[in-house]
């Protein structure tokens, strides 16, 4: 069974996979997805973009996890339904992207501020094969893994602003 | 000329799960808020509608369709859609043709049937329509999104899922004694943190249900409320509607990435900050005026965000104001007096327009039983899809 992606051009896959995004060629702004009609920029009338890959690392920015099946057009992954975790991510771009966390990675492996990198993972199977999708996957080492918050207060970071 | 309009009168039907059409309750609030008014339906010569998309096209024009069930008049009529907002974008296409002197009584009216569950798109394949990719891609939901501002609250301020089963304790409370809330009961701290997660951290019971509802607000200029003789009606000070400013750099639903910083730094205001911002600028008033708010807590944590953007205090103090009982009626600064979205569900288009109708009973000492003392000033604040968001400043 092949595995492709279940949108095409909006990452790269093998052993370092990158978010492919656009930069505007008049003012430089990065966009994910890529942008294709009109520059978001208003100051800027750009029509014209050029492929950036996006970088591989980022920092969380929040996270979360869907414990119920959530509504299609979403395709479940597996039947029986299995809970998975979700974290936007902010990239050196100055962009944040949300994504799955991946697989067997839950809330408490990421914490706001720690590092993630991109992977690729398969998302559902249909009738052409596995369904691949970007996720991120913590870079921490298991010992650096947030503790267990429960309902014991969080430890605020410093400096930390909406 | 004053830049004041009036709210002569508000309505609404009781939000809950009645299976009736939107139609019924957007006539019921309707004439609720005429005969709160004292103004005949022949006297109103512009009615505004907010759409509800999920009740086909009758829904998608719902000015008309409410004007056609009250019995056409020959009203000037208009429909707006602002997701969450579409309330509060009615009731200023409303104010300002008061304002331009275009109509001088205007019936603003939205309703809604709402499916329970989670929010879904209409069916379809679109590969091009972030709302539709959100859900195929990444199996985000709404709640997803609340749970992300939640998680931050906690990992950036130390708030704890106890602050946020203290929201709904709180506004359960509040809406005790508010004939239109769904839900009338008490709840304590261990309901809420009993309930299932649904996304980690928030309980069910911290994130708002969906309702059938309606609500209607009459809007006059102050000319035609004084000769009607109407004594120090509640006025309009301000509605902003604005949009974000590039780059919106939070993640806002039902988006999977932000603008980027690359070319432009991020704006002095988050987009949430803004909406206020632009309404306490119109009014020309500011936090330290304010007596009551209400704002779109569709999950306990947001309430605690809103409280920020709003200005109420310093970004992170949210919880200190809630422990302190500060934002309790009978606090400095009650913070949603009905209920809000915890006691009621959302009816989206009804949604701003119940804020203001809570507001406005509020302002005149009508909130039996939920009463803000000396209440002169309120502000409401909401936010839905795809850059829309509002805030009303009433005064009296």
């Amino acid at each position: 069974m092949t595995a492709t992606p279940a949108i095409e051009g909006w990452f790269t896959t093998g052993p370092e996979p990158v978010l492919l995004g656009s930069r505007c060629l008049a003012c430089g702004n990065v966009s994910f997805p890529r942008e294709q009609e009109f520059c978001c920029n208003p100051a800027c009338r750009g029509e014209d973009f050029e492929g950036v890959q996006l970088s591989r690392r980022g920092r969380v920015w929040s996270c979360t996890d869907a414990q119920y099946q959530p509504p299609p057009p979403y395709v479940p992954a597996t039947d029986p339904y299995e809970p998975f975790a979700l974290a936007a991510v902010e990239l050196p771009e100055g962009i944040v992207v949300l994504g799955q966390l991946a697989a067997g990675f839950g809330v408490r492996d990421v914490s706001v501020g720690s590092e993630v990198e991109l992977v690729v993972e398969r998302l559902y199977t249909d009738e052409t094969g596995d369904r691949t999708v970007w996720k991120w996957r913590p870079s921490a080492s298991s010992e650096e893994r947030t503790s267990d918050r429960g309902r014991s207060q969080a430890q605020p970071l410093i400096g930390g602003e909406q | 000329m004053s830049g004041d309009v009036a709210v002569a009168g508000v309505g609404m039907h009781p939000w809950g799960k009645w299976g009736h059409s939107f139609v019924r309750y957007g006539v019921a609030a309707a004439r609720a808020a005429l005969e709160d008014a004292g103004v005949a339906w022949a006297d109103v010569d512009l009615v505004v509608g907010g759409e509800t998309v999920r009740n086909g096209y009758a829904g998608y024009v719902a000015g008309s369709t409410f004007a056609q069930a009250l019995g056409w008049n020959g009203a000037r009529v208009a429909t707006s859609y602002a997701a969450c907002a579409t309330g509060a974008q009615a009731l200023d296409t409303a104010r300002s043709r008061i304002l331009a002197g275009q109509c001088e009584v205007a019936l603003v009216v939205g309703a809604d049937t709402t499916p329970k569950g989670f929010l879904a798109p209409n069916a379809g394949e679109r590969w091009d329509d972030p709302d539709w990719l959100r859900f195929r891609l990444i199996g985000m939901t709404n709640p997803g999104y609340f749970a992300l501002y939640a998680r931050r609250r906690m990992d950036l301020y130390g708030a704890t899922q106890e602050d946020f089963a203290a929201v709904k304790v709180k506004n359960a409370r509040h809406g005790l004694n508010n004939p239109y809330a769904r839900y009338r009961k008490e709840v304590t701290a261990e309901d809420v943190l009993n309930s299932a997660i649904v996304s980690d951290p928030l309980h069910l019971l911290d994130i708002c249900a969906t309702s059938d509802g309606g609500a209607a607000v009459v809007l006059t200029s102050t000319d035609y409320a004084r000769r009607r003789g109407l004594a120090e009606p509640v006025r309009v000070r301000a509605i902003s509607t604005v949009t974000p400013t590039f780059p919106q750099t939070v993640l806002d639903m039902p988006l999977f990435s932000t603008d980027s910083t690359a070319a432009v730094p991020a704006p002095e205001r988050t987009f949430k900050e803004s909406l206020a911002d632009a309404a306490y600028e119109e009014a020309g008033l500011g936090p330290e005026d304010v007596d009551v708010a209400e704002v779109y807590d569709l999950s306990t944590a947001l309430e605690l965000d809103w409280i920020e953007d709003i200005g109420l205090c310093k970004r992170g103090e949210a919880e200190a104001l809630l422990r302190a009982g500060e934002t309790t009626i009978g606090g400095r600064i009650p913070v949603n007096p009905s209920g809000g979205l915890a006691c009621f569900g959302e009816a989206v288009p009804a949604q701003a327009l119940a804020q203001v109708c809570e507001l406005t009973w509020q302002l005149r000492g009508q909130a039996d039983g939920r009463q803000v003392e000396g209440a002169r000033v309120g502000i409401t604040a909401n936010q839905g899809l795809f850059g829309h968001g509002s805030s009303v400043i009433l005064s009296r």
